[in-house]
């Protein structure tokens, strides 16, 4: 029990504090039906729940960062490790990472929309896009940071090339990899809400914008706490994997 | 002849600006099989230069270096280096694992490699370490898993930058002491660099004196016939010490003045 406290204990205080100042400005400092106090948006939560409207819209959102999550890094990953061990690999792509990684995922919409029409394609393909640069660079910037010695201690010890690729470099490079792949789900957060609210049939996206269609300030409040809950639970959810699975991968050594 | 042969050996770095700088220049020696030759010069001189062509890092820009009569062309396990920092551990394996990362690369079968593993882990003294991860270890500890690394692989000669440079006087001093049993039972070749002289007195079989760069090259080879364990002490010791002394003095203040 203290072991508990003493791990969770922090993030109970700072989330009931948020949720008691929250309190506190809607009722005594704004006091207007545009900013629901805390109290009623969990009962209006309990509602949406019951009705099945809020999980629809939320399974519809986590499905898409997940699937569009999954294959821009599986997609990401290998490009990166290739541009950052062969030079004229990494001077091909470069134009390619270098003009694209600036045109924001949100600005691409329209055109993924265009192409993709309305449906899973286009929010997929957004997903994709916004997760696949930030770990490509990621990957490639983590080759570039492997330690000389670690290569040269391995071609000493009678490692070929294709060795130290997949035994030295590959494994060097995981911390970098799963850093970009947190940043990524962080953007695909940003991206996905976007994409949903201008073209979707469900998701947290589409409830937001029917909320300021049809005035449900209420609806709106419980879609922005479901992304903020989200987040920090998939967010949490990485590192204890990481931790888990990968923490000899740790970037201490 | 002499299993490693420096033969006018040049090593020169072109900067992106300024001029050509000239790391090394005319250095020729002779290592015997069997000895333990210490490389012993200022900071700057080229020392480190001088490992890493031996062990196939950077190739001499002239002259060349011969292993058995045939000229270095890479890195090869038959020269096994020990860097002077931790960072060439693999931070994602055991001790015992990246002991016998080396016989992994060469398909050897898993029981036997543990097996070998296990006894240079014995040797260098770190038996009841080998579950632990680089990171858990001291940084004593991490110069041991890279000897016996290097060592279980079996090579013929022993390359060593500043191993214990690193490291803090008690455990310098209790590795030098360990460093020599395990040179006593193996007999290893070694090319042990050091700036410290007393490092290379305790340890050598013979000590080359480097001048300062640039452009350094061997000043003097001297013979330290100490046998058994050598006391810091002793007389006999004393006087290698002040020979070598000597020898680097002036070297080192012309490497102070340059750094001004």
């Amino acid at each position: 029990m203290r072991r508990l406290w003493s791990r969770y204990g922090g993030y109970v205080i700072g989330f009931l504090s948020l949720f008691a100042l929250w309190h506190l400005a809607s009722v005594y400092l704004v006091s207007s039906v545009l900013f629901p106090p805390p109290g009623v948006v969990l009962r209006k939560a309990v509602v949406l729940v019951r009705n099945g409207v809020l999980l629809e819209h939320l399974w519809a959102s986590i499905q898409r960062i997940l699937a569009g999550f999954v294959a821009g890094s599986l997609l990401g990953i290998p490009i990166g490790l290739a541009m950052g061990s062969f030079r004229p690999v990494r001077k091909m792509l470069e134009p390619y990472t270098e003009f694209l990684r600036f045109i924001p995922a949100v600005a691409m919409i329209t055109v993924a929309v265009i192409w993709f029409g309305i449906g899973e394609g286009s929010k997929i393909f957004l997903i994709i896009y916004t997760t696949i640069f930030i770990v490509i660079l990621n990957t490639a910037a983590g080759v570039a940071a492997i330690a000389p010695n670690k290569i040269r201690a391995a071609q000493a010890l009678g490692a070929t090339r294709a060795q130290i690729f997949v035994y030295v470099a590959m494994p060097a490079t995981v911390p970098y990899i799963l850093t970009g792949m947190r940043l990524a789900m962080g953007n695909s957060f940003t991206t996905i809400v976007a994409a949903e609210l201008i073209a979707a049939n469900e998701g947290l996206g589409k409830m937001l914008w029917d909320g300021r269609m049809f005035m449900l300030v209420d609806d709106i409040f419980v879609s922005l706490v479901c992304l903020g809950l989200l987040g920090f639970a998939v967010d949490r959810l990485f590192r204890w994997s990481i931790y888990t699975f990968a923490g000899k991968y740790s970037p201490a050594t | 002849m002499a299993l490693v042969c420096f033969r006018d050996v040049q090593k020169s770095y072109r900067p992106l600006q300024g001029a050509e700088w000239v790391a090394v220049e005319h250095f020729s020696v002779d290592i015997e099989a069997g000895e333990f030759f210490c490389l012993l010069g200022p900071s700057g001189c080229g020392k480190t230069t001088v490992l890493k062509m031996l062990a196939g890092f950077e190739a001499p820009t002239a002259g060349e270096i011969l292993m058995e009569g045939r000229p270095v062309t890479g890195a090869s396990r038959d020269r096994g280096v020990v860097f002077q920092g931790d960072d060439s551990l693999y931070g994602w394996l055991t001790a015992v694992e990246n002991v016998e990362f080396g016989l992994r690369m060469r398909g050897m079968a898993r029981g036997e490699r543990r097996e070998r593993a296990m006894r240079y882990l014995e040797l260098v003294g770190l038996t009841g370490q080998q579950q632990k991860y680089p990171a858990e270890l001291s940084g004593g500890m991490k110069q041991r898993i890279q000897i016996a690394r290097a060592l279980v692989n079996e090579p013929k000669m022993l390359l060593m930058d500043e191993p214990f440079a690193a490291l803090d006087a008690q455990t310098r001093s209790l590795m030098q002491e360990e460093l020599r049993s395990v040179w006593r039972t193996t007999r290893t070749t070694v090319l042990f660099i050091t700036h410290d002289i007393d490092e290379a007195v305790t340890l050598g079989t013979r000590i080359g004196v480097m001048r300062a760069g640039p452009g350094s090259r061997v000043k003097g080879v001297l013979d330290v016939a100490l046998d058994g364990a050598r006391d810091r002490t002793d007389d006999v010791f004393l006087r290698y010490y002040k020979q070598v002394y000597e020898m680097i003095r002036d070297e080192v203040a012309k490497s102070l003045l340059r750094a001004d």
